[in-house]
């Protein structure tokens, strides 16, 4: 870019500047990742730390190839299917919760205490009872996936909601919209931004509760390997498994990151 | 001139946890059909609720607001509200945003969206028509939001401190042109403003009030001579000084 003509000298200097250090900081984060691999690899060989419990970058490789040829993909398929389904029903439920507490104070008045209460109340600690609700298998997982993203959506969109710049409401309200038009010109278009920090939150959060009920009750996933890993001592797989699902994690944020830029331009919003 | 608004007895008193408060009492006056009156008052005298009363917004205690003859109840169609900000939506163009008053009165047809168009190349922002409103100045701004609220072709337009938020520049010249939008288009305006140049230099009358509980303490004609009618030749004019002398005693303020 910088050796179009008619741009000066000390613009070209600043962004050859900009790049050089945006490199920098590139190489020095594969340094550092490829730094502590080596160091944990070079410690497993050297015996300072047990590999058979601490496992080595070497082993987990050897595993991982060997998990590939053993159902692996259908392990990732399994968690990232209930994750995506608890997230997405997670945050539907709780922005459409969120948008009839808006609609009705009265009934925002009475749920308020026990929102306040559900949100501070560790939603694994239901597990057991969600299993026997919902019966054991994958709708129990899902299930409980859903219940951690569901309160934090509710409260954090009806609270963006009632905080929508209220001169913009009576702006309007002066052309005659009613509650409806309210909500649909200015209320939830001013809340998107919200909406999209909750989905990056949620689908971390889902994926907490996929794992957590796969460790409960599951046949297959990637929970599922961490757990049956544990119980058989074999903490190869453990470790490959929690990088594995580091790995997914960081995609699925990824995905829901590029969600929001794709539907920011599709929403025209201007991004300056 | 025939009277096309009509306050008669308003007030309003608040119900609030810690008590009643009153906010005006007993304002009657009636405005003429293309007039431009302004009401002025200090700080906190309710006169933002008294035009809210007018725009049927909120319901006055008692007393009653006719427009034609006719008593206001809830919104009415006949007005047009200009609030300070300029409340443009963010996510829509100017173009766009100017058409949410027609949108929200389900009166978009051709010819609406036409006039709206024309509007805006009157007024100089056809151009800047698919452009997003962080990209325009504070000034064109405001004028893209008067051309909203004139898009649905209100018969009576009121403007709450609707200048107030521009820096003093871009204020003096937006005025000047405002006044020349809304002479042109033969529009009805009542203004609430704290501003008393701004007032004297836009309006025919001018409604003085007291303190809250807010009451019409006095009521100014202003005339000005043909050719120095504009707001910022008025400014110029020897007889502005006195007319704001007159006001400023009026408001009676002490800090």
């Amino acid at each position: 870019m910088y050796t179009y003509k008619g741009i000066s000298k000390e613009r070209c200097e600043y962004i050859r500047r900009i790049k050089r250090q945006k490199t920098l900081i590139n190489v020095a984060r594969i340094a550092v990742f490829a730094g502590i691999a080596a160091l944990w690899e070079i410690l497993a060989a050297l015996n300072v730390i047990d590999s058979f419990i601490m496992s080595s970058p070497s082993r987990i490789a050897a595993t991982i190839s060997g998990m590939v040829s053993n159902g692996l993909m259908h392990h990732i398929g399994v968690t990232c299917l209930e994750t995506f389904i608890g997230f997405l029903l997670g945050t539907l439920l709780g922005t459409a919760i969120a948008t009839l507490l808006w609609w009705n104070d009265f009934a925002s008045g009475v749920m308020e205490p026990i929102l306040v209460i559900l949100n501070s109340l560790p939603k694994i600690a239901l597990g057991p009872v969600i299993i026997i609700w919902a019966g054991a298998g994958m709708q129990a997982i899902i299930v409980v996936a859903i219940a951690i993203s569901l309160i934090v959506t509710v409260l954090d969109m009806l609270s963006g909601f009632i905080n929508t710049d209220a001169e913009k409401v009576r702006m309007v309200r002066s052309f005659g919209a009613g509650k409806r038009i309210i909500f649909t010109k200015v209320v939830f278009p001013s809340n998107l931004g919200t909406l999209f920090t909750l989905l990056k939150v949620n689908i971390g959060l889902s994926l907490v509760g996929v794992i957590a009920g796969e460790f409960l009750v599951s046949k297959a996933g990637l929970g599922y390997l961490i757990v049956y890993g544990g119980q058989v001592f074999q903490m190869d797989l453990v470790m490959s498994s929690v990088i594995i699902l580091a790995v997914v994690a960081a995609l699925m944020y990824q995905a829901v990151a590029l969600l929001e830029k794709y539907a920011n331009r599709l929403l025209k919003f201007s991004t300056k | 001139m025939s009277s096309l608004l009509r306050l008669e007895g308003v007030s309003k008193i608040y119900q609030s946890r810690n008590g009643e408060i009153q906010a005006i009492e007993d304002v009657s006056f009636s405005v003429g059909e293309g007039e431009y009156v302004s009401i002025v008052g200090p700080s906190g005298c309710g006169k933002s609720t008294l035009l809210s009363i007018i725009a049927g917004l909120y319901e006055p205690t008692s007393g009653a607001v006719y427009i034609n003859g006719t008593e206001v109840s809830g919104m009415s169609r006949d007005i047009g509200y200009m609030l300070q900000n300029d409340n443009l939506l963010e996510w829509r163009t100017i173009r766009k945003n100017v058409l949410l008053g027609l949108e929200i009165r389900r009166l978009l047809t051709p010819e609406t969206i036409e006039y709206a168009d024309d509007l805006l190349k009157k007024y100089g922002l056809y151009d800047f028509k698919d452009r997003y409103p962080s990209q325009l100045s504070g000034g064109m701004r405001q004028r893209a939001a008067l051309i909203r609220t004139l898009a649905v072709k209100p018969n009576i337009l009121l403007l709450d401190e609707a200048f107030s938020a521009l820096d003093y520049q871009t204020r003096l010249a937006l005025t000047d042109d405002v006044y020349g939008i809304l002479k042109q288009e033969k529009k009805t305006t009542i203004m609430v403003t704290h501003d008393i140049p701004e007032c004297i230099s836009m309006s025919d009358r001018i409604i003085v009030l007291t303190k809250r509980p807010a009451k019409v303490k006095n009521i100014h004609n202003i005339e000005y001579p043909e050719g120095s009618r504009r707001p910022l030749a008025r400014r110029n004019h020897p007889d502005f000084g006195r007319q704001f002398n007159e006001i400023w005693r009026e408001l009676d303020v002490h800090v």
